[in-house]
């Protein structure tokens, strides 16, 4: 995540700096009903949202990331454990 | 800083070690500095060991330590002659860091600006040929000047493991040279506070093999590829406005306030060396730059839409 730089839009348990505010604090992700308020939050599809976005969501603002799946696979399991309220 | 950050030590070398010498004007610095902290270390450890002495040593020294003859010696005569000396071994490893260029040595100018870095290679003449930000791309093996200035408060030019600190004073050109042995990034930092985001003014310096330099410079020379007005990303920049700010080489944008952008999608970091640099982290920065650099002068962009944030992110990231 770090090499990535997601934090340039989400505020992340873990990381002090930056806490972005485009898009929304990944506080709590874990416990979390849905992905974007549209998805259902499993890890597959969590996954897949996490390389590309907008194959999911034309409109969402969030770019592909570029990691491989296994990476993706990694933060997802990351986020799962943000489940505080 | 804590070490939770988002910077990858592996993108951009920041924030920067500072004691880790990588070339021969870092190295003489590096030992000036052991040299200084092992001779105030002695120092202090006399000063102590005289403190004991004096509070409960036997009642004859403490009289030895009380007459006028220690105040002329240790007061006096043993500071003037090490100060002295440590000035000339000073003054002796630096001094030829800041001589004027020689004809054919290779020219950098920087500017420090409120809180960037304005990079233009400079040829013999001193015309600037090529613009860049935060990023400055040097052979290694051989001496680079640096010629700093600023364009508002005084700055700081630091990249520890190439040289020494220069300040950047508005109104005067100073001079530095740095050389990088081997290939390799190397981070820098602004070293006098400068307001606001003073902490998140970083920068980059990128050493190559001559070759490497010869083909980054030709690539860097011309626009890039995807410098062209067509598609949705180049239409976003010019309907927000982007090019009042910002050049983009080989196309109608050539504002001159923010950093030249055109290559801005080869540049390791964003937000002058502070971001790893990509789709994601451009699409961030411009909808929203103030919550990652608070302060800085670009503003936010909450006027685009999802897809516009997208379009406007991959174009830039395509200036390669």
């Amino acid at each position: 995540m770090k090499r990535v730089g997601c934090a340039a839009c989400h505020a992340i348990p873990g990381i002090d700096w930056p806490q972005g505010r485009t898009g929304p604090s990944l506080k709590g992700f874990g416990a979390s009903p849905m992905i974007g308020g549209r998805f259902p939050n499993r890890p597959e599809v969590l996954t897949v949202w996490l390389i590309d976005p907008p194959s999911l969501s034309p409109e969402t603002g969030m770019p592909p990331s570029p990691i491989t799946e296994a990476e993706a696979r990694d933060v997802a399991a990351y986020l799962y454990t943000l489940d505080e309220r | 800083m804590s070490a939770e950050r988002s910077s990858p030590e592996g993108i951009a070398g920041w924030p920067p070690p500072a004691l880790d010498p990588a070339g021969p004007f870092a190295g003489p610095l590096n030992a000036l500095a052991w040299v200084l902290f092992a001779m105030g270390g002695a120092v202090l450890l006399v000063v102590l060991i005289a403190l004991g002495v004096a509070l409960f040593g036997p009642r004859r020294w403490r009289g030895r330590l009380g007459g006028e003859r220690l105040v002329w010696i240790g007061g006096l005569a043993f500071p003037v002659v090490v100060l002295s000396a440590l000035l000339v071994y000073g003054l002796g490893l630096t001094s030829h860091l800041t001589q004027e260029p020689a004809p054919g040595e290779m020219r950098v100018r920087v500017t420090g600006e409120m809180w960037w870095w304005r990079v233009a290679y400079v040829d013999a003449a001193g015309r600037e040929v090529l613009q860049d930000a935060n990023e400055v791309h040097i052979p290694a093996g051989r001496p680079v000047v640096f010629e700093l200035d600023s364009a508002d408060v005084i700055h700081s030019f630091w990249v520890p493991r190439l040289g020494g600190k220069v300040d950047m004073i508005p109104g005067r050109r100073n001079l530095m040279r740095l050389q990088a042995d081997a290939p390799g990034v190397y981070g820098g930092q602004c070293a006098e506070y400068c307001g606001g985001p003073h902490a998140l003014m970083g920068l980059v310096v990128v050493a190559h093999t001559p070759a490497d330099f010869e083909a980054w410079r030709a690539r860097q020379s011309a626009p890039a590829v995807m410098a062209t007005l067509a598609g949705p990303g180049a239409e976003v920049f010019a309907r927000a406005g982007c090019g009042a700010c910002h050049t983009v080489a080989g196309t109608r944008f050539n504002g001159l306030a923010g950093p030249d952008l055109s290559h801005v999608g080869s540049r390791r970091t964003l937000g002058a060396g502070i971001l790893p640099n990509n789709h994601g982290t451009l699409a961030g920065w411009i909808s929203d730059s103030q919550s990652i650099k608070p302060g800085n002068r670009m503003p936010a962009y909450p006027v685009l839409t999802g897809q516009e944030l997208r379009d406007v992110s991959a174009w830039l990231e395509s200036l390669k």
